[in-house]
């Protein structure tokens, strides 16, 4: 029995704790079904693929870049190509651009229409890059949200912030920390954390790895 | 294609009902063609069951801050870089 007001009854639409967002997926993935246009096994799929990436593997990506000038000038180029070279599989989106912060400028990345993000390489974005906030004020204030972060830029550095709207993602390869010189490429990786591929920080400083 | 890396484009001010993916922060400012990346199937029209051809060419542009809000309060040089399709660009006085 419903406990709102219109003509029919019905059993509850959200069950429990269900946020009514899910209870419509749920609605919407069943007359999908019904319809043939997909089966629950290709949701399955699906949700098994997103959430078997993660940031690490974008962290392989850019810490290969570090090492190897020829493999940083190939990611530059073909963004996809480079992560298939390491094994890694870039997802659907058909083009992945790797852009490179410098002394002189850096990049930020948001999408603000929805949540566009490079999950082949990061694996499911965090919820607050899908939040309205970011999404809004990353475009409009990128400095303070920077900030917030806890990340200030120089004062003759550029801000770029790359507003992914179609088909192409944006991968952030952030500067290489000082100190660094003698680091192993699993141990570079260990420092590239989500956020500064995202660029909203710099990535981890050594001692911070593993202490 | 008919932009050019380099060249001034203006995003169209027009309404659009429905599906489209040109943000309403850039309609009616003025960029600069920083890339060109492909032509894609277009988005308005896959929304809706279409298979999007023709494709439409996508750009990547370049926009000042202070032109799209121009109380922006970064520095002078910060830019905005955005997806367009061309059917959102018009040539730039």
């Amino acid at each position: 029995m419903s406990d709102h007001d219109h003509d029919h009854d019905h059993a509850p639409i959200a069950d429990g704790d269900e946020p009514p967002a899910a209870a419509r997926v749920r609605a919407l993935e069943a007359l999908l079904v019904e319809k043939g246009v997909i089966s629950h096994e290709d949701v399955r799929e699906g949700i098994d693929w997103l959430v078997s990436r993660t940031p690490a593997d974008g962290a392989r990506v850019v810490a290969r870049a570090w090492l190897d000038p020829d493999y940083r000038e190939r990611l530059l180029a073909d963004g996809r190509a480079a992560a298939r070279e390491l094994g890694i599989d870039p997802g659907p989106a058909p083009v992945l651009v790797a852009v490179e912060n410098t002394e002189r400028v850096h990049h930020m990345v948001v999408c603000t229409l929805c949540s566009c993000y490079p999950r082949g390489l990061l694996g499911p974005p965090p919820d607050w890059y899908k939040s309205l906030p970011y999404r809004s004020r990353a475009v409009s204030d990128p400095r303070g949200v920077l900030a917030e972060f806890g990340t200030t830029l120089d004062d003759d550095v550029e801000l770029r912030v790359l507003d992914s709207t179609a088909d192409i993602r944006y991968l952030v390869i952030p500067r290489r920390p000082e100190g660094t010189d003698d680091l192993t490429e699993d141990e570079l990786a260990a420092l590239v954390t989500r956020d500064a591929m995202i660029g909203v920080v710099a990535p981890a400083a050594p001692a911070a790895v593993g202490a | 294609m008919s932009y050019r890396p380099g060249q001034r484009v203006r995003v169209e001010a027009r309404e659009h009902q429905g599906h489209h993916r040109t943000p309403a922060y850039l309609k009616g400012r003025t960029g600069t063609v920083e890339r060109v990346h492909a032509a894609f199937r277009n988005p308005e029209t896959r929304a809706y069951g279409s298979d999007g051809l023709p494709a439409q060419p996508l750009y990547l542009v370049a926009f000042a801050q202070r032109d799209v809000w121009p109380d922006y309060g970064g520095h002078a040089d910060d830019r905005l870089f955005v997806d367009v399709f061309e059917h959102w660009l018009q040539e730039a006085q």
